[in-house]
């Protein structure tokens, strides 16, 4: 029987004893096709997680450190705003735990997402579609209002959240790949650049860490006035270095030839940390080691139609207002 | 001369224009250049000397502030894109800032 290789300070064995244990320790992929001469990117999969992506190292810290805080009581119903990998997440450690869960999304939240949810047993309430994610958040803050037998971990303002990232995801880099000259990750909550960049720097002040900022089409920007703007609470902008949009055709023309090219299929999140990791490569001296976090398998976005065939160009601008993770 | 991609929610000001040329050497003599007969354009970008805080800026998709700010100088052939701040598919948590 062939066992698994045991990389740098970590176990060789894969046994566990309940699924939350199989959190963590992602593989991390070098990239030989698509790092540019002279350089190499490695590619960290955390589609490789229990519920296929980097959400379960968040759900987790979310649920046990409010478990310690003494902030969440046996049995006491969980909310959250998500139409995403977070509320699936969190629907897979709280079934299991006796949490019942509600999901507050969008009613045009795909189906992929609402049957995966649905069979972790959550509950779901739909807000307003033209209201997009801000009416999901606004309606669970009011009901979280109405009703203070109900948490409400919201991960956007969680310092659990970095914390997942710190304890986890950057000493797993730091121990496959000590020579990391620069980190990017996308910027959705904040909290991986946030807890991954603060954990890299400490270790080492020359790391770099860049944020792949996802630019969608009009309508996720609907807002009524700049006022509604908002910037999380977790993200700590002075980690970063730099931070990059990436449009929809940037990252989805890269996510297609980081299947094509190198045999792995990501969500579309995934090839606009790539793009950024390419872009970065030419300002770190030559020899350099990029590590750009993949959050998710592409699984949970076929039916948007990203992989499909046909012109790139008329699939991007499809699914401009498709969020990506 | 450099564009400005202008946001949904500032078309109001641009008579429902997605994007305005404008002259000028940095991001901030853009910006005066495009605000001069917009006061209202003015008072949303700016707050003080300063782009307000739920504003991004990018120059080549790149955000000003790890730049050189609005002195961060622009070519005749760049974008400068402005943005809402927005995160994660959560437009905005409503009435709440960072």
């Amino acid at each position: 029987m062939v066992r698994p290789v045991a990389r740098a300070g970590r176990p060789s064995r894969v046994l566990f004893d309940e699924i939350s244990q199989a959190i963590g320790n992602t593989p991390l992929v070098g990239l030989p096709s698509l790092s540019p001469e002279g350089y190499r990117i490695y590619l960290k999969l955390e589609g490789h997680n229990p519920t296929g992506s980097v959400k379960d190292r968040v759900a987790k810290y979310l649920i046990e450190q409010a478990e310690k805080d003494g902030r969440l009581q046996p049995g006491q119903r969980i909310l959250e705003p998500t139409s995403g990998n977070t509320g699936i997440a969190l629907a897979a450690i709280c079934t299991p735990k006796g949490y019942p869960l509600t999901c507050v999304m969008p009613e045009n939240t795909s189906d992929e997402r609402k049957q995966l949810l649905e069979l972790f047993g959550a509950e779901l309430v739909f807000s307003p579609a033209n209201e997009g994610s801000n009416g999901s958040v606004r309606l669970a803050q009011q009901m979280a209002g109405d009703d203070p037998a109900l948490f409400m971990p919201f991960q956007y303002g969680n310092p659990a959240n970095p914390m997942s990232h710190y304890e986890t995801t950057a000493p797993e880099i730091i121990a496959d790949l000590p020579e990391v000259a620069a980190f990017v990750a996308g910027l959705g909550t904040g909290g991986t650049v946030t807890g991954v960049g603060r954990r890299l720097k400490q270790w080492n002040p020359d790391v770099r860490i860049y944020a792949a900022e996802p630019e969608y089409g009009d309508l996720v920007y609907g807002l009524r006035n700049l006022d509604e703007g908002y910037v999380p609470e977790v993200l700590d902008l002075s980690v970063l270095d730099s931070r990059i949009k990436v449009d929809s055709l940037k990252a989805l023309t890269m996510t297609r030839r980081l299947a094509e090219e190198e045999g792995i299929f990501a969500g579309v999140s995934t090839g606009a940390s790539l793009e950024v990791a390419v872009r970065v490569c030419r300002r770190l001296p030559e020899g350099s080691q990029v590590v750009a976090l993949s959050p998710d398998g592409g699984w949970k976005y076929l039916s948007t139609g990203a992989y499909a065939r046909g012109n790139v160009e008329d699939i991007a601008a499809r699914i401009a207002n498709t969020l990506w993770a | 001369m450099p564009v400005v991609r202008i946001p949904t929610v500032l078309r109001k000001h641009t008579d429902g224009q997605a994007k305005v040329e404008a002259s000028g050497a940095t991001v901030r003599e853009v910006f005066e250049h495009i605000s001069t007969d917009r006061p209202g354009l003015r008072d949303d970008l700016f707050e003080g000397d300063s782009v307000r805080g739920f504003i991004n800026v990018y120059v080549d998709d790149e955000d000003i502030r790890y730049l050189d700010g609005l002195d961060t100088p622009v070519e005749p052939g760049d974008e400068i894109a402005i943005m809402p701040a927005v995160a994660g598919g959560a437009p905005g948590r409503p009435g709440r800032s960072a």
